[in-house]
């Protein structure tokens, strides 16, 4: 089976399928407008999230939540910070 | 405050948090998810987000020291003026009209770009990282703007991140006319 399995990795999980079923889950994603990558050679695809969605969210101005591990695994989330002012900072060590 | 490191690993991120010692959450995003959630293209990138958890202040650049400031032409003192005055509630904001016509909103390719990526990601995890550097080409192909891809991939295709491909990359970019950084007006 492992031979014929498609992966679909979809917020963050990935399913194994059937390549024609897994096919037919990245057209359906991709008629609802959802941006989907394909690598058939690696037989993987991930469903990405609209520009709709992300627009709608930032335009509401409602902060979106997130959960992150720090450096010790401990997942900390936005939301957790709620009735305090939050400095969010992003950065890279590149 | 939150930090969140968007970087390949967390032993990328390490040696900084450590030698910084924060006492805020230090966080580590290898999945690229605060960007996609705020459509961040570049770092730095600063929000602020108020006490009922909405933005009141969207994406920025901002810098804790004047270090780089011969490069990006950007003062760290105006911003932390700006943030102590927000902290302190000594100054106003602006509205939430202003603040939404602030926002930088993401088009469906860069989304397609974040899908690249994030494909990319997924199999740079399983030890595929041909396969991993061609999505993530594909992506910056994408979204030529985002450097979160174009210049936040590089390690993860054994590319200096700081050397001579970066640097063309940035000449080229700036030569067409565009910035590097971009911050908020005003």
């Amino acid at each position: 089976m492992s031979e014929q399995t498609f992966s679909i990795v979809d917020d963050d999980v990935a399913i194994e399928l059937e390549a024609s079923e897994a096919l037919g889950h990245a057209d359906a994603a991709r008629a609802v407008g959802r941006p989907v990558a394909i690598d058939a050679e690696e037989r993987a695809a991930y469903l990405g999230i609209s520009a709709e969605e992300r627009g709608r969210q930032l335009l509401s101005l409602e902060a979106p939540d997130f959960a992150l591990p720090d450096l010790d695994g401990r997942m900390h989330s936005l939301s957790e910070h709620r009735g305090r002012k939050v400095f969010l900072v992003a950065y890279g060590s590149w | 405050m939150i930090t969140v490191a968007v970087d390949r690993s967390s032993d990328a991120a390490r040696p900084w948090i450590e030698a910084a010692r924060p006492t805020h959450p230090s966080l580590i995003d290898t999945g690229h998810r605060v960007a996609d959630l705020y459509n961040m293209v570049n770092v730095p990138t600063v929000v602020w987000i108020d006490e009922a958890g909405r933005i009141v202040r969207p994406n920025d650049v901002a810098f804790g020291t004047d270090t780089f400031r011969h490069i990006t032409g950007i003062e760290a003192a105006r911003h932390q003026r700006a943030l102590r005055a927000w902290v302190l509630g000594e100054a106003g904001l602006v509205s939430e009209a202003e603040t939404r016509a602030l926002l930088s909103l993401p088009s469906p390719s860069d989304q397609e770009a974040r899908a690249e990526f994030g494909l990319g990601r997924w199999l740079y995890e399983r030890g595929r990282g041909g396969a991993a550097a061609r999505h993530f080409a594909r992506a910056g192909e994408l979204a030529p703007h985002d450097f979160m891809i174009r210049r936040g991939t590089m390690p993860m295709r054994g590319i200096d991140s700081m050397g001579p491909e970066f640097r063309s990359m940035l000449q080229e970019w700036t030569a067409a006319g565009h910035r590097y950084y971009r911050p908020l007006p005003g």
